[in-house]
């Protein structure tokens, strides 16, 4: 296609051309912001809910255990490292390494998720027991719903790599799991100091 | 793009145009035609299709709640009457401004914009398609789930915003609530993607030259509603999922006996509930703008003012929330803070009026049947909008909150404000989006009845707020002397809705005998108007250079589609490819193109398994939900699966 309209040619160094911010960027960028006001509505009522209360937790109910936390935490704040080595790796081309860091980052994901988990299954409470309950169950449950559909974006992004469907001159796709993949990240750093920290 | 790159381009197209074969007819209809019939109907992406079938079906839901609206009326027309019961009454109240609100006014402006807005910024589609037809599967089957009520004796009866602990489940047995706060989870989903797809494509998809200073008033506003919707949306969900939470899985969000809170449900509800009505203003006004201006004969003056105004009300529609709460009990601080916002949102509103009035006043008037509609709808938000300023003094409010005065001035701000606006585009673009001319002294007999049934109806009720009638009653005694304006009101309301009806007829009649229309019967000044009446399904064969706000005013003819010379007009070959142009953001320069998906199953299907995960829910079966949820899952991949470079 020649004239107005034609694509911009691919410059020889590919990680060092202007990146520009395909409609698919938009669209995962706005779905991030209403993603994140669910969040912040959710983590309001939060302080709201405490702020009338003259307990919190509520119902005596003992503080969330920390240590365990920051180490899961650290687990998944630290998935952003192979997360931005792969989408520099799919820009620059570089489809092993791209396949590797994908990896680290789905493993991390799952390590996180799997600990939420457990740590769903020993909770001391129930969601229904009190308010402090049904917002600690909500938010942590939300995120974790959220990380799930990042493992799952993660699988669908690398099977697409490994069918040979991203390549380094179409690898949209791995910016915009990346994109999300940063979100969720950004989340539980809120969620984590409101609920873990604050308490402690 | 500069003016000079503009006229760079045009130059490269003449000349490209003369070593190049003639536009390929069949090749285009080929590369965009639907599937014929039912397949097509259930697979197609086409803005335009979707667009009208949102119209034509929150009309449907329009004139239900009508109905609902004047049983009510019926009930009220005379003290102590009996025509319907007190439970039903609930009901009747519930539904009517669920509708309105979620069934009507929302999907109907999203309609238009889904219609309007590739036509009016001079490119082929959304910028994502499916997710377009998606947004309307999904309202369809959530405006099916809520009227599912009706079937299974158990239409939702607390109100069209359900406060706990009214809608607990101590004080609301039943799946009625139920049934409500996960139709509004529902229908938050296509709002939400619908806003998405909006404000993409306002960002990547407008026509070279079109810079957002040239762009149409209506993408303004509806740019500043997508944002409001992307902002405001959430919390609504938040306040119906946690109620739905609370009555399917017993938390404890609102139950004061657990330590939750009633009023956190009033707080999430109206942090959207405020900024909802202007997401309802924002696209009526902008069409008023659009139509103002044209029968004005006249450039709209104050087009930046006006922009500037829609970005204003949506930033501060967000800090009014409160004076929806001014007799709950909140700290007289933050009241007299939200008091004081709710005064200032008047200033931009202000604004808009001046704008409005500068156009006509430099102009001449012509009182086409559209105009007549926007001439009602100045009037009626006038009076709405003043009233308005009366209950943000909270002290009045003290005396006005849940009496008929509040339902009086609602109904001149939503119905005046944004429902004559729709009536009035939908005789503005009928003949663009069917091909056909209307009987316009019948049409204009329309607007009179309505006019007339509107303030017949309303007015009254100023009146009996402030004699003391309060809202939601489905009744009164005799004697108060309220029987008089009640019978006014209900015989206003059947003259309100003969006039709707009558709108009906006189579109149907033009559907099947109208006059064929040309491309532009108005003489407007929007890129829509340069297509054929109806638009061919790729819109522009040719994608416009655009060099100033109304580009078929300055450019006229504006030779876009067909063979004639590309004077005014690039990028035959992404219409054949079945493709359109994407432009950066500011300057409008060519980054690519967005290929179009071809029809798709996808969209339905998705929406139908996520109508299946609200079902299981509500009848509390958790293997139907499951399974549903995996549906939707598999169905997303699949749909996922093929996009961005990697169309099917």
């Amino acid at each position: 296609m020649s004239g107005l309209l034609a694509r911009r040619p691919i410059p020889a160094r590919p990680e060092t051309a202007p990146r520009t911010y395909p409609p698919g960027w938009w669209g995962m960028a706005v779905a991030i912001a209403t993603e994140a006001m669910l969040f912040a509505g959710l983590l309001s009522s939060y302080f709201f809910v405490r702020a009338i209360s003259p307990a919190w937790p509520q119902g005596g109910i003992e503080g969330p255990h920390l240590d365990r936390t920051i180490a899961f935490t650290v687990v998944l704040l630290g998935s952003t490292v192979p997360m931005v080595i792969a989408e520099r790796a799919a820009r620059a081309g570089k489809m092993r390494r791209l396949r590797r860091a994908l990896a680290a980052t789905t493993l991390l994901g799952v390590a996180f998720v799997v600990n939420q988990g457990f740590e769903f299954a020993e909770l001391s409470f129930r969601p229904g027991d009190n308010a402090y309950a049904s917002l600690f169950v909500a938010i942590t449950g939300l995120h974790g719903a959220h990380v799930v559909a990042g493992l799952l974006m993660l699988g669908v992004c690398q099977v697409k790599v490994w069918t040979g469907r991203v390549t380094a001159a179409r690898h949209e796709i791995v910016r915009l799991v990346a994109m999300y993949w940063h979100f969720v990240d950004v989340v539980w750093v809120a969620v984590f100091t409101s609920l873990y920290v604050s308490v402690a | 793009m500069t003016d000079a790159d503009v006229d760079r381009a045009a130059a490269a197209a003449i000349g490209a145009a003369a070593a190049r074969a003639a536009v390929d007819d069949h090749a285009l209809e080929a590369s965009w035609h639907d599937r014929p019939g039912w397949l097509g109907f259930f697979t197609t992406v086409d803005h335009k299709r979707l667009g009208i079938r949102y119209i034509v079906t929150s009309f449907v839901f329009f004139f239900a709640a009508g109905a609902q609206a004047l049983l009510m009326r019926t009930q009220l027309a005379t003290a102590e009457a009996d025509v319907v019961a007190p439970e039903a009454f609930n009901e009747l109240f519930t539904m009517h401004g669920t509708t309105m609100i979620f069934l009507f006014n929302t999907p109907v402006l999203a309609g238009f914009a889904n219609y309007l807005l590739p036509l009016h910024l001079g490119t082929r589609d959304l910028a994502f398609p499916r997710l377009n037809a998606f947004s309307y599967w999904v309202f369809l089957f959530s405006g099916l789930f809520l009227y599912a009520g009706y079937l299974i004796d158990a239409p939702p009866d607390a109100g069209w915003f359900a406060y706990v602990p009214l809608a607990d489940r101590d004080y609301s047995p039943g799946v009625g609530l139920e049934l409500w706060a996960l139709a509004v989870v529902f229908v938050g989903i296509s709002t939400t993607a619908g806003a998405i797809n909006f404000i993409v494509t306002i960002f990547k998809l407008r026509a070279p030259g079109m810079t957002f200073n040239r762009m149409p008033l209506f993408a303004w506003s509806v740019l500043a509603m997508a944002v409001m919707v992307i902002f405001a949306v959430p919390a609504v969900t938040l306040s119906a999922a946690l109620l739905a939470a609370d009555r399917l899985f017993d938390t404890a969000f609102f139950h004061p006996g657990r330590g939750g809170s009633v009023l956190l449900y009033q707080h999430l509800f109206w942090f959207w509930g405020h900024p909802e009505v202007y997401i309802l203003m924002l696209p009526a006004v902008g069409m008023a703008s659009t139509i103002i201006g044209v029968f004005s004969r006249q450039r709209f003056v104050g087009y930046l003012w006006a922009a500037a105004a829609f970005v204003a009300i949506a930033f501060i529609s967000f800090g009014v929330w409160i004076h929806h709460m001014f007799t709950t009990g909140v700290p007289d601080l933050a009241m007299a803070v939200f008091s004081a916002a709710s005064l200032i949102i008047v200033i931009p509103s202000g604004v808009l009026y001046a704008t409005w009035i500068a156009t006509m006043i430099n102009g001449r008037v012509e009182l086409a049947t559209p105009m007549l509609f926007m001439g009602g709808f100045l009037v009626i938000l006038l009076l709405g909008g003043v009233t308005g300023a009366m209950v943000s003094v909270m002290p009045f409010d003290w005396q006005a909150h849940d009496s008929y005065f509040i339902v009086a001035h609602l109904h001149y701000v939503l119905n005046g404000g944004v429902v004559f606006p729709i009536f009035g585009a939908l005789y503005y673009w009928w003949p663009k989006m069917t091909g056909r001319l209307f009987a316009a002294r019948t049409a204009k007999l329309s607007f009179w009845t309505m006019f007339v049934g509107f303030n017949l109806t309303f007015f009254p009720m100023h009146v009996l707020g402030l004699l003391g009638m309060p809202r939601r009653v489905y009744t009164y005694r005799e004697g108060l002397g309220w029987e008089t304006l009640n019978t006014l009101a209900t015989i206003g309301g059947f003259l309100f809705g003969a006039g709707a009806l009558l709108t009906v007829a006189v579109l149907g009649q033009s559907r099947r005998r109208g006059e064929p229309a040309p491309a532009n019967p108005w003489g407007a000044d929007t890129l829509e108007w340069a297509a054929a009446s109806p638009p061919p399904e790729y819109n522009f064969a040719a994608i416009p250079l655009v060099r100033s706000r109304h580009p078929l005013w300055d450019a006229a003819p504006l030779e876009l589609a067909g063979d004639g010379e590309a004077a005014h007009g690039v990028d035959r070959t992404g219409a054949l490819a079945r493709a359109t142009p994407v432009l950066s953001g500011m300057e409008t320069e060519p980054e690519g193109e967005l290929a179009i998906p071809r029809p798709s199953w996808r969209p339905v299907a998705v929406a139908l398994a996520i109508a299946m995960v609200f079902v299981g829910l509500l009848i509390e079966a958790v293997v139907v939900g499951a399974a549903a949820a995996i549906a939707v899952l598999v169905g997303v991949v699949a749909w996922a699966w093929y996009t961005g470079d990697d169309l099917e």
